[in-house]
């Protein structure tokens, strides 16, 4: 919730008195056609009302211009050339080889989206998605639920289970690799000890699949338990003891008092965890380079794949993979969205 | 938080998932440095440590880029830090206290780039920063974590001054101080756990980070700890003991930065959910 302070600052800026009305009249009206003097009085009026304001944000326009915007036009460019590393600009000692590659338009895309890989990586990284955040989700809430009462040794309990957050996720996942070794891996050990044979972990389709998506649930639960924590120590308690009072069983409780409490919230870490999970690299890549085979590619990673691992390096498919993603995600934000609207959800 | 009394069977169950929940997140990082002070042969017995040895961290530390990649993702991070809370703090302070125009787009422009997937910027940044001659150069990869690091930043630190009260900055400009001074010398030193997040925040996405660094970063001098780590254990070889060493070194700094911040952290990730 922002307050309008605009407007004292900029009395004290320029020693001029608008009112706020006034002042969004003329931000939002615009100019009046045929006024040149107008124009640029009006443009001065502006700048030096709001100069601050402009400077405060210039750095961060500036990046995100520069290194979002610009780059963004590009890929969206290349995703319709045939470029790859053969005939992108290049320099070759004191040779300067100019770019060679052509406009397709949208060849890059229909050769994609009739190829099954395509479709195939897309089914996984759904999959994957949808497992992930659901797991991640229902374990967050409910460690959060155990942690949101009084119990000994709450505090220790919170900080050991936030542990894996504060260590960087390739770290982890190197560690997970260590743990998931077929022939000597602790797991594996364990397993055999019980008298049950190896897993291949990391070697087997299905396996492997289990794997990325165990090691990125653990990665996930920290910052889900907190976020859940923070959502129920805002529900009153008086809602607890009406409902004590009332006879609730806990699951009653539970479904009609915790649930829709911590349902606004929800949706915020739902909809991040989603996006982030979908475009989720070090976990696959580093765990099991999308292997057995490319079975644990997804989207992300395959467009990774070919531009800076498959040799000769498509950047023209890569990009295009890359629009589709970002085409898939603003999609699902758009429908994600308008569901929770329907729902009531104010933001 | 709720105070009643619990029967003994759900107190039992209670311990029992919360003992589950700690034994899980700690296991891997705690088996991790436990394999670290093993010798290379026995990187991968069950058992805890036999013959207790420092040789594994001799070996990153003498014998390989280790202290080159530290200090490459130092200087990394560092420079992705300072600059990304800087001007994410000022876009922050005058998303929340100044109407002007431009404002809504920059804020609809902050939310989206939060989903923009790398893979759609990866190749055309990798070529820009190719003509630039920026490839293999920390500040190319300082520029690039900017772009992850600054929108979410922004975002954070605008709810955080949103929180300070008005009459801060209104008895500023009563004092004379102008729009900066009165953001500088007063809404600043206020916001410290804000700026403690959002600092932790890109800290940790840019120590963290392996995608750019490992497409941007080439040559076994130049890469950061993210690439580095992947040079002990990848197709053509492991060596565990190596890996497990550095990966302890990596994960200190990191755990304690985090043991700094977590307080803040859950507090500020929660005060927007707790009426205060």
């Amino acid at each position: 919730m922002a307050v309008d302070t605009g407007r004292s600052a900029e009395t004290a800026a320029d020693g001029e008195h608008h009112s706020g009305r006034g002042r969004r009249g003329t931000a939002k009206n615009g100019n009046p056609p045929g006024r040149r003097r107008a124009l640029t009085g009006q443009l001065g009026r502006q700048l030096s009302r709001h100069w601050y304001a402009w400077a405060m944000i210039t750095p961060v326009v500036l990046v995100i211009g520069l290194i979002i915007g610009y780059p963004l036009g590009r890929g969206v460019f290349l995703s319709l050339t045939d470029a790859d590393e053969s005939n992108v600009a290049r320099t070759i000692g004191v040779n300067e080889i100019p770019a060679t590659y052509d406009f397709v338009g949208l060849e890059n895309y229909t050769e994609i989206l009739s190829d099954s890989v395509f479709w195939d990586r897309l089914g996984w990284t759904a999959l994957w998605t949808v497992g992930c955040v659901s797991v991640t989700f229902l374990l967050g809430l409910s460690l959060a639920n155990m942690l949101n009462r009084q119990v000994k040794g709450r505090s220790f309990y919170r900080i050991a289970m936030i542990v894996p957050w504060g260590i960087p996720a390739f770290v982890s996942v190197f560690a997970w690799k260590m743990l998931f070794n077929e022939k000597y891996g602790i797991l594996n050990e364990v397993l055999d000890g019980g008298g049950i044979d190896a897993v291949p972990w990391l070697s087997d389709p299905t396996w492997a699949k289990v794997a990325v998506i165990a090691v990125n649930v653990w990665l996930g639960v920290p910052f889900m338990i907190v976020a859940m924590l923070g959502a129920l120590q805002a529900i009153p308690d008086e809602l607890y003891e009406a409902a004590d009072m009332d006879g609730a069983s806990p699951w009653q409780r539970f479904t009609n008092i915790t649930l829709p409490g911590v349902r606004a919230v929800s949706s915020t870490v739902i909809l991040l965890s989603t996006i982030w999970t979908f475009n989720m690299f070090p976990v696959i890549y580093l765990l099991t380079q999308g292997g057995p085979g490319d079975n644990t590619e997804i989207l992300v990673t395959y467009a990774y794949r070919l531009s800076f691992v498959n040799s000769p390096r498509d950047f023209a498919t890569s990009a295009a993979w890359g629009v589709l993603i970002l085409v898939l995600l603003s999609l699902f934000t758009l429908i994600y969205r308008r569901a929770l609207r329907k729902q009531g959800e104010v933001w | 938080m709720r105070t009643q009394k619990r029967s003994r069977p759900a107190s039992v169950g209670l311990h029992a998932g919360l003992l589950i929940g700690t034994a899980v997140a700690l296991f891997p990082p705690l088996w991790l440095l436990v394999t670290s002070f093993k010798p290379k042969s026995e990187a991968f017995s069950t058992a805890l440590v036999k013959d207790f040895t420092f040789d594994n961290y001799d070996h990153v530390l003498a014998d390989t880029y280790f202290l080159d990649w530290f200090g490459n993702s130092l200087l990394v991070v560092l420079g992705t830090t300072v600059v990304g809370v800087f001007i994410a703090s000022t876009t922050g302070y005058a998303l929340s206290r100044f109407r002007f125009p431009g404002m809504r787009p920059l804020m609809w422009v902050l939310l989206i780039t939060q989903m923009f997937p790398m893979a759609v910027l990866i190749v055309p940044l990798y070529n820009t920063l190719a003509t630039m001659g920026l490839l293999n150069q920390p500040v190319g990869l300082i520029i690039t974590y900017l772009t992850v690091a600054v929108p979410f930043c922004a975002w954070m630190m605008k709810g955080f001054f949103d929180t300070v009260p008005v009459s801060i900055d209104e008895s500023g400009r009563v004092d004379g101080l102008s729009p900066f001074g009165t953001f500088w010398r007063l809404i600043m030193p206020l916001a410290k756990p804000g700026l403690a997040v959002t600092g932790f925040y890109t800290f940790v996405t840019a120590w963290a980070e392996v995608a750019y660094a490992t497409a941007f970063m080439t040559g076994e001098e130049n890469l950061t700890l993210a690439g580095g780590l992947q040079t002990f254990v990848n197709r053509y070889g492991a060596d565990w003991g190596s890996m497990t060493a550095a990966a302890v070194i990596i994960a200190v700094p990191a755990a304690v930065v985090f043991g700094f911040a977590q307080r803040y952290l859950v507090s500020g990730m929660t005060a927007g959910a707790v009426k205060s």
